[in-house]
């Protein structure tokens, strides 16, 4: 296991001050309009309703920590972290940051039409760094990500797989100070995980803060120094590792970790 | 002490606020490769996909423009503009452009959401790139346009070089329409079912293929606010400058000018102020 002994500083990077997040849908189907009067060509068949992802959570996390987010599905993980990177609007209170914090996230695939190199291009040029340094970098970023052979494919042909480890490797090719990885690895194989889970603790140990979203205790074990658990957009434990992961185990019915 | 106070206090800034307009604009030029090479990319792979690739972009406005020549051409009989075809595909031309711009805007936020939910950069760059992937498709037709002028047999002058500065007044003013468009399209999705609608009324309240000093001379009300039309300013510019028997006025070059600057303006002002709320899932 990784040596987990690096003082903590005390300087506050990521502040997060009672975080509302409320999505507001259209709800169709029976249950949604089960309630709703009349059934004319232009009555409303749609309900609005309005989901509250995260409801008021606050936290502080210092330099140098790498915090791991644990929950089941749908318990506000994503939101939260798309709230710290400044993707997703929130309905109350505050996210503050040191820096801008770069995300990498399962899902959205870049730019589907285009090659993974010229994704590697744009990416880079999106988060702001010089088009030479991501040309010179796009060897290494391809290598890293292990798709040497498919790299002049449009990204729309690969895996999920595929596609996130080339997001994460265009990320973790730089260093960030504040990098959130949201289930990012769960796609990855083996070796890929291996490859990636030292490269976050390199991150990590260069002074950089790392969340890291993951339903493998394992790596979030191996990787993290302090566990945030949320359930239904509420935080229930914040603390060492260990701990809360073994609240969480017995929670779900999992067999502890020793 | 508040937990506010205390990031305050650490220096830490607040995550995803809108930066202020200058700074934002800042920003923006910085990543200004991004956008130049998102919309060479974006236009390489649409091309890619037909065989006849780049030449669409020059196939496509000629055959619109022999289409409407020969249908309201035949139509219109003698009451056809002077110098119909040269007439008629700057018309068309500098036209496609403009709406061109206004409905790649319109997509241009809602269709990278991928890109907008998973990398933080200035969304203007959206609409910005999708305006320059235009400005490519539009330079062969430029090119084109003065071919059919030459083949026309058009006086040639020192004139056609204005085609230039029309060109760039035209291009600040659609990327306004983009900046516009893209915004608007992310409050009201139901809004891309009207813009084609929109586009073919200013098509045929524009004078692309009729002269509307015939056709108005006996509404002179509806003449006067056709002046202020922009989309028609900036086509009878182009005719003034390229096409024999039309007139470039001063009030023209006044009324594009202005157009440019204010739609760009307000464009950019507009799109800056729902920055943080691109990206939201509703």
């Amino acid at each position: 296991m990784a040596a987990k002994t690096k003082a903590v500083s005390t300087k506050p990077v990521v502040v997060v001050d009672d975080v509302h997040i409320i999505y507001k849908v259209f709800a169709s189907g029976r249950r949604a309009t089960k309630a709703g009067a009349g059934g004319g060509l232009f009555s409303r068949k749609m309900r609005l309703r309005e989901v509250h992802a995260v409801k008021g959570l606050s936290f502080t996390v210092f330099e140098g920590e790498s915090v791991g987010i644990i929950g089941s599905n749908g318990s506000g993980k994503s939101s939260l972290m798309r709230a710290i990177a400044g993707l997703t609007p929130i309905q109350g209170g505050a996210v503050y940051a040191s820096a801008k914090p770069a995300l990498l996230g399962v899902g959205a695939v870049l730019l589907p039409n285009l090659s993974g190199e010229k994704n590697i291009l744009l990416g880079g040029l999106a988060m702001g760094f010089g088009r030479k340094d991501m040309i010179d970098n796009t060897d290494a970023i391809t290598k890293f990500a292990g798709l040497e052979e498919f790299i002049d494919l449009p990204m729309r042909t690969y895996s999920s797989g595929m596609s996130a480890r080339l997001r994460f490797s265009i990320a973790a090719s730089r260093d960030h100070d504040i990098l959130i990885i949201d289930e990012a690895l769960a796609v990855g194989d083996q070796e890929f995980r291996n490859r990636s889970e030292a490269r976050m603790r390199e991150m990590r140990d260069s002074a950089g803060t790392v969340f890291l979203v993951s339903h493998s205790m394992k790596s979030i074990l191996d990787t993290c120094t302090r566990v945030i658990w949320i359930e239904k957009g509420e935080l229930i434990m914040d603390g060492e590792p260990r701990e809360v992961i073994n609240a969480y185990n017995v929670h779900t019915g999992s067999d502890t970790i020793d | 002490m508040s937990l506010a106070d205390y990031a305050r206090e650490h220096g830490l800034k607040r995550v995803g606020a809108r930066p202020a307009l200058l700074e934002y604009l800042a920003e923006a030029w910085k990543r200004r490769d991004f956008a130049l090479t998102m919309a060479r990319f974006n236009s390489e792979a649409a091309n890619a996909k037909n065989r006849l690739g780049r030449w669409w972009t020059v196939l496509l406005p000629t055959v619109q423009a022999l289409v409407y020549g020969l249908i309201f051409g035949v139509l219109m009989g003698s009451s056809r503009p002077d110098n119909y075809i040269p007439f008629l595909f700057t018309g068309v031309f500098l036209f496609s452009f403009m709406s061109g711009a206004f409905g790649a805007g319109a997509g241009s936020v809602t269709g990278n959401l991928g890109l907008v939910r998973s990398l933080s950069f200035p969304r203007m760059l959206l609409p910005v790139q999708a305006t320059i992937q235009q400005i490519f498709n539009l330079l062969p037709q430029m090119v084109l346009l003065i071919l059919t002028w030459v083949v026309f047999a058009q006086p040639i002058t020192f004139n056609w070089l204005l085609l230039v500065p029309i060109t760039f007044l035209m291009i600040m003013f659609s990327t306004g329409l983009a900046l516009v468009s893209a915004r608007l399209t992310v409050h009201i999705q139901d809004l891309t079912k009207l813009i084609p609608f929109v586009i073919r009324i200013v098509f045929y309240t524009s004078g692309i293929f009729f002269n509307m000093e015939h056709v108005l001379k006996n509404y002179p009300v509806a003449l006067e606010i056709e002046k202020y039309n922009p989309v028609y300013v900036f086509v009878s510019l182009a005719r003034g400058v390229g096409v024999a028997g039309y007139e470039t006025t001063a009030f023209m070059w006044l009324a594009a000018i202005g157009w440019a600057v204010v739609t760009l303006a307000l464009g950019i002002v507009f799109f800056w102020k729902a920055e943080e709320r691109y990206g939201r899932e509703d």
